[in-house]
């Protein structure tokens, strides 16, 4: 009988096959900043449909949306940054192919994450007052402070996800996790606004290794919001994951062109580098650059 | 990497440029702040805003435009500043309710009313042209002083009506209610041809200075709306010699200016 907390690693595919189409996933990081890519790949390849997707937005947003996975989009942006319009994603909104959109304010975004890891229905905000954010969301409802100043606020509904996906730099085998860039993003308020959260990570090492060469401070994630644990080197490729590497901004040019391409330029784009699994897509990434050189 | 050839002796010998007077304009926005954070969207909002601290303003707080608060003053995309402060995505929405920020955004549209869409183009259930999304703007123009700044000013930026309100102008913020209306503060918009606020009568956009080089019937020509026009248009300062020395010998040595504000 261990003594210890009971060990998460998980594989890819094991952790996308605990899905069911029509789920409420979000996804960590930031735009094209450590994102979750190698689960949103498998994502991506896999049969699950009619999916809700909260998140702010970048490449997993193009990619899921070019898949036809999206039924209902929550985002702030969608961007790629050093490009800063999203094609996949453009495609999907000019040609009305994501069937619900909810495009939010970012802090309005940030409260409805924080209001679900609260366990609350709504947070009151600002945010969204006099905007169209409101108008073309015309469920979100204001409230009135029940105070003397009676100002009414957006009533900025809870963002409850099913599962988070989230990519850190360092977890142990229980989910403890850290990030070692500048920016935490929110990925601790999407694993508490989930019912499961799965983390990626660049490394798995043990508890004691969490700690030894970096601040407490770093450890983002405790164990008890992580439902599971993959290593996968190179994961968030090919968005940021400083300091392991930074944006691959020539992969990137590649995938905005080819998303911004023809028919034919997406299938081969797909059938180099999305049709297999996640070492033939890290295999085919390694040949791409061989030929750059 | 260099579009144009600035000076690099004395700043003095070379004529003043457009995107020069547009950064001193755009410093002049944020000459008032204080003690806020200034955060500048983009290349000659940042130039502006560092302009700003080095000159007219010296307690502005700056950052590396990603997570890191900067205690100097360093060129456009330079790294290894000293930092004095950390200000990852979180923080700021915190700072932006705190109320002590001066954001400087893009804007694809923008209205009569000081309206500002950078969400999409067209109908928004199925855009002509779907554009970043709403981002932070909605929250800024609520919550703290809130300005524009477009590179190329024309009569599909400035129109009657923005087609999604991201940004919203004082008279949205008003028919909202006092919490959407309290802390709405449109301060400038600055383009490539002049500096503009939302004084007009009903809080409309007026003409405040039209850059040197340019007339009045100019913007007016380029401007999809009907301006408001004071009687007395004056021309926009040109920077000062030590301004035009710190952009072209320190902030952007490299002339990154000129790829969004073009030399004539």
């Amino acid at each position: 009988m261990s003594r210890k907390p009971r060990d998460k690693r998980m594989r890819i595919d094991e952790v996308v096959g605990t899905l069911e189409s029509g789920m409420t996933v979000g996804i960590g990081g930031w735009g094209p900043r450590r994102k979750p890519m190698a689960l949103v790949r498998a994502l991506y390849r896999s049969d699950l449909t009619d999916l809700t997707v909260v998140s702010w937005g970048g490449a997993d947003v193009g990619l899921l949306a070019r898949a036809g996975k999206i039924r209902k989009l929550v985002y702030a942006f969608v961007s790629l940054d050093s490009i800063p319009l999203e094609p996949n994603f453009q495609r999907a909104r000019q040609s009305k192919s994501i069937a619900e959109i909810v495009e939010l304010d970012e802090g309005m975004f940030q409260t409805g994450l924080r209001a679900a890891a609260h366990r609350l229905p709504f947070l009151p905000m600002r945010a969204g007052l006099g905007s169209d954010v409101l108008v073309n969301n015309p469920w979100i409802k204001t409230v009135t402070s029940p105070y003397d100043d009676r100002e009414e606020l957006v009533a900025v509904p809870s963002l409850e996800l099913d599962v988070a996906f989230v990519h850190l730099n360092r977890a142990d085998e229980h989910g403890n996790a850290s990030y070692l860039g500048p920016d935490p993003y929110f990925d601790d308020l999407f694993c508490m606004a989930a019912k499961r959260a799965y983390v990626s990570v660049e490394q798995v090492t043990d508890t004691a290794g969490l700690t030894v060469d970096s601040p407490v401070q770093r450890l983002l994630l405790s164990r008890m919001m992580v439902e599971g644990v993959v290593e996968t080197p190179n994961g968030a490729h090919f968005t940021t994951c400083t300091p392991d590497y930074e944006r691959d901004e020539k992969f990137q040019k590649a995938y905005a062109a080819a998303a911004g391409g023809s028919d034919d330029d997406w299938q081969a784009f797909h059938d180099r580098f999305l049709a297999g699994d996640e070492a033939s897509y890290q295999a085919a990434v390694r040949a791409f650059h061989e030929e750059q050189a | 990497m260099s579009v144009s050839t600035p000076s690099t002796s004395s700043g003095t010998d070379a004529t003043v440029t457009r995107a020069d007077v547009c950064a001193a304009a755009i410093a002049d926005a944020f000459k008032d702040d204080g003690e806020i954070f200034a955060s500048p969207m983009g290349l000659l909002p940042m130039l502006g805003v560092r302009l700003a601290k080095l000159t007219s303003n010296p307690d502005l707080v700056i950052s590396d435009g990603e997570s890191l608060f900067l205690a100097g003053v360093p060129p456009l995309f330079a790294k290894g500043d000293v930092v004095e402060g950390w200000i990852p995505f979180r923080k700021v929405f915190d700072v932006v309710a705190y109320g002590k920020r001066h954001v400087m955004m893009g804007a694809t549209q923008v209205d009569r009313d000081g309206n500002q869409n950078i969400s999409a183009i067209g109908d928004f259930a199925q855009p002509k042209r779907q554009l970043l999304g709403s981002r932070g703007a909605p929250g800024n123009t609520v919550n703290n002083r809130t300005s524009y700044w477009v590179p190329r000013h024309s009569p599909r930026v400035f129109v009657e009506q923005v087609d999604v309100v991201s940004g919203v102008g004082p008279r949205r913020a008003k028919a909202a209610g006092a919490a959407a209306a309290r802390y709405n503060d449109i301060h400038r918009i600055v383009s490539n041809l002049g500096v503009f606020d939302v004084g007009g009568p009903d809080d409309t956009v007026r003409l405040l200075s039209v850059h040197p080089g340019v007339s009045v019937d100019d913007v007016v020509t380029q401007t999809g709306f009907e301006l408001v026009v004071p009687d007395d248009v004056p021309t926009s300062r040109e920077p000062t010699t030590e301004e035009l020395i710190l952009i072209r010998e320190m902030l952007d040595p490299k002339g990154l200016r000129f790829k969004e504000v073009p030399s004539d």
